[in-house]
């Protein structure tokens, strides 16, 4: 045992003098395993990313709102196909909370009609563009996780008489009156004129792809008057309880179909969408990064691998004499084996260290460039780095380490 | 053939008895032994001579179990050899016999203590005895002052003293030197054989391989092989006073 930790010490010690006597062939050999580990950790760095920007923005949205629309949000290609659907209308919300409330133990807690475009606002000589102007009802509150970080929300009176009042969201009031209050200014969407009442209180970006803030909340009725009547409405229900969503959509599915008059035959002329189907997309676009980066991680760590097996077994060749002498000094077949392995696999883990340095140096110059893309470096690559890059040193080694271990003492002394 | 046995007080350290080692190379068969039968006791003196080609390096790896015979009986130590496993023989290896090569076969990006420690590393001994211990081999062949000295910074006597304390550290029941002059200059040489010399006053057993005459005179005992059978094996009359002479001078260095 002792001796075992004395040769496994020893050959780390030759592996390392090894690769310092040889750096440049050491490096070039190690460029595969290098390029591996930094695709490896870049797409595992990309999955969390996703994945926590992701959940963050889906908490901001709410993940326990139902969304009713003429399309379902995950089919984009065949959009055609539901064009001539009949609109949802607005009304539909008043008549869905009569039906929860006539239901007793319903899964669903509250409807509230939307409707939404994007134009631009003004305020003075401050223009900002395509922000999301978003009509609602006072009951908009109940459903989502906005909050007014200054002033309030439009009340009920205000909702329903299409008060020409607003609610702006931390970029619209930071670009029409930078970092002055908002409160009781005037701001003018699409040339009509309405009252800041509120500001909500900052909400992030969604995906790091578009700012959640760019967004002005007026009264339904105010917004039916000024912009398009006809233009699409949801009406966004709340579930009572998330984990029972199955349930949540077939209630809502059937006071859909009544309130349609759809006679069991026919198909659904709406959908309910929720963001379980954002995140079945966003898992096929995970799996698509994955697919790629094993790709390239596998290739190129197959090729570091076969280019750490020949410069072993160039080593193997180049010590011929010094196997022969080590072999008639006592050296076991096993201690032959063990100090090629280890000299692969210090190889390979050099190679890996110098990966993970890259790619952590690329993360970090990313999360530079791009704030809001949520970038995670996370221990766990670290760590599953390594293991890999051990794993190509011990496969590519094996081979001629293996070869080495065989050589007849004689015939490697003799060695020129 | 003779069987000439010495100090018979001593213990047999090496019992062969008719070995024989062949080469195959395509069609032919090459004879390297053929039957040499041989019994060295502890604290010999021997060299081995004979012209090239006669079998002597193949006797040698025979005797230090780098090599196993082709037919034959090998007892070391009264240990059959013929019937060990690699293993097996790599820890004779290690603990019995101590290798001097012509070629010095030091590792050559390694220091001389690092050169000496290696068998100690294979025969598992601690760290801080291993550095004591090769300090120690260094310092009894003169080197005390070249521990941290690569092979490339000594001279090609320094460098056969080193592979010599390499040899002796595990205090080895035999030493085996094929030609261990064979690259150096003859008064290099006279020194390396001057301290084969003090290596056997010291009680060790020292087997050296040499086909020339000035160097076998050391050897209180020659066998010669001849196509790879023993010719002769005689005691040899001790040496001349001027060698001893020239053997001590060259200890007081
Ligand atoms: N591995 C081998 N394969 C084939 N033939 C070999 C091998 N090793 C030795 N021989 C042959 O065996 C014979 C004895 O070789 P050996 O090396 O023992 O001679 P030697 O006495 O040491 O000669 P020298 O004085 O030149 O070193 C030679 O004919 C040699 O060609
Ligand atoms: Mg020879």
């Amino acid at each position: 045992m002792k001796r075992f930790l004395y040769e496994l010490t020893e050959s780390w010690k030759i592996a390392a003098a090894q690769m310092v006597a040889n750096k440049t062939r050491s490096m070039l050999t190690a460029l595969g395993v290098i390029i591996g580990i930094v695709a490896v950790t870049l797409m595992g760095t990309a999955i969390n990313g996703i994945s926590t920007g992701f959940d963050k923005s889906m908490a901001v949205i709410g993940d326990d709102v139902l969304y009713i629309s003429q399309r379902p949000w995950t089919r984009m290609n065949d959009w055609w196909n539901y064009r001539d659907r009949k609109k949802i209308r607005t009304e539909y919300a008043d008549k869905i909370n009569h039906a929860i409330a006539a239901t007793p133990n319903s899964n669903l807690m509250i409807a509230v009609p939307t409707m939404s475009l994007l134009r631009s606002v003004k305020a003075g000589d401050n223009s900002v563009d395509g922000v999301f102007i978003l009509g609602t009802t006072t009951d908009y509150t109940l459903i989502s996780t906005l909050d007014c970080s200054e002033g309030r929300f439009f009340n009920e009176l205000e909702s329903r008489g299409g008060a020409e009042v607003c609610v702006v969201g931390y970029d619209v009031a930071d670009a029409a009156f930078a970092g002055r209050s908002a409160l009781d200014k005037k701001v003018l969407i699409n040339g009509h004129s309405f009252k800041v009442i509120g500001t909500l209180s900052r909400q992030g970006t969604f995906l790091g792809l578009f700012s959640l803030d760019s967004i002005v909340v007026i009264p339904l009725p105010a917004f039916k008057k000024y912009f398009s009547a006809k233009s699409e409405a949801d009406v966004r229900v709340k579930v009572r309880d998330k984990t029972h969503m199955a349930d949540a959509v077939d209630e809502l599915t059937g006071i859909m179909r009544r309130l349609r008059s759809l006679p069991p035959e026919k198909k659904d002329d709406f959908s309910i969408n929720e963001q379980q189907a954002f995140k079945s997309t966003l898992d096929a676009v995970k799996t698509t990064i994955a697919i790629a980066g094993l790709f390239i991680t596998g290739l190129s760590l197959f090729v570091g691998a076969i280019g750490i097996m020949n410069i072993t077994f160039v080593s193997v060749k180049e010590r011929t004499k010094e196997i022969g002498t080590r072999k008639a000094l006592g050296a076991r077949r096993r201690t032959i084996l063990l100090q090629f392995l280890i000299e692969s696999t210090a190889l390979c883990l050099v190679g890996g260290l110098i990966g993970l340095t890259f790619a952590y140096l690329m993360c970090f110059g990313m999360a530079a460039a791009f704030p809001s893309f949520p970038i995670r470096f996370s221990f766990g690559l670290v760590i599953a780095s390594m293991i890999v890059s051990v794993l190509t040193g011990l496969v590519s080694g094996i081979a001629p380490a293996w070869s080495a271990s065989r050589l007849d003492p004689v015939t490697a002394l003799r060695y020129e | 053939m003779s069987l000439v046995t010495h100090h018979s007080s001593l213990p047999l350290v090496i019992d062969i008895e008719n070995i024989t080692k062949e080469y195959v190379m395509g069609e032919e068969i090459i004879h390297a032994l053929r039957g040499v039968t041989l019994q060295i006791r502890r604290n010999e003196y021997l060299a081995v001579m004979g012209p090239s080609g006669s079998g002597k390096s193949t006797l040698m790896n025979m005797l230090g179990c780098l090599d196993t015979p082709s037919s034959g009986r090998y007892e070391f130590n009264g240990k059959n050899v013929s019937e060990m496993d690699g293993d097996e023989l790599a820890t004779i290896r290690n603990r019995e016999i101590g290798f001097v090569f012509q070629t010095f076969n030091l590792l050559p990006r390694s220091t001389s203590l690092r050169n000496v420690e290696l068998p100690l590393i294979y025969a598992g001994i601690d760290p801080e005895e291993r550095e004591e211990r090769a300090t120690q081999a260094l310092t009894d062949v003169g080197l005390g002052d070249r521990l941290t000295h690569k092979p490339n910074e000594l001279s090609g006597g320094q460098r056969q003293r080193v592979a010599i304390a390499r040899a002796l550290v595990n205090h080895p029941s035999i030493i085996l030197a094929d030609e261990p002059t064979g690259n150096l200059d003859s008064k290099t040489g006279e020194e390396i054989m001057a301290l084969f010399e003090s290596l056997y006053q010291q009680g060790n057993t020292v087997i050296v391989v040499t086909h020339e005459a000035d160097i076998a005179r050391h050897a209180r005992r020659s066998v010669h092989l001849r196509d790879g059978v023993v010719e002769s094996d005689e005691l040899a009359p001790l040496p001349p006073p001027a060698a001893m002479a020239v053997a001590v001078e060259s200890l007081g260095k």
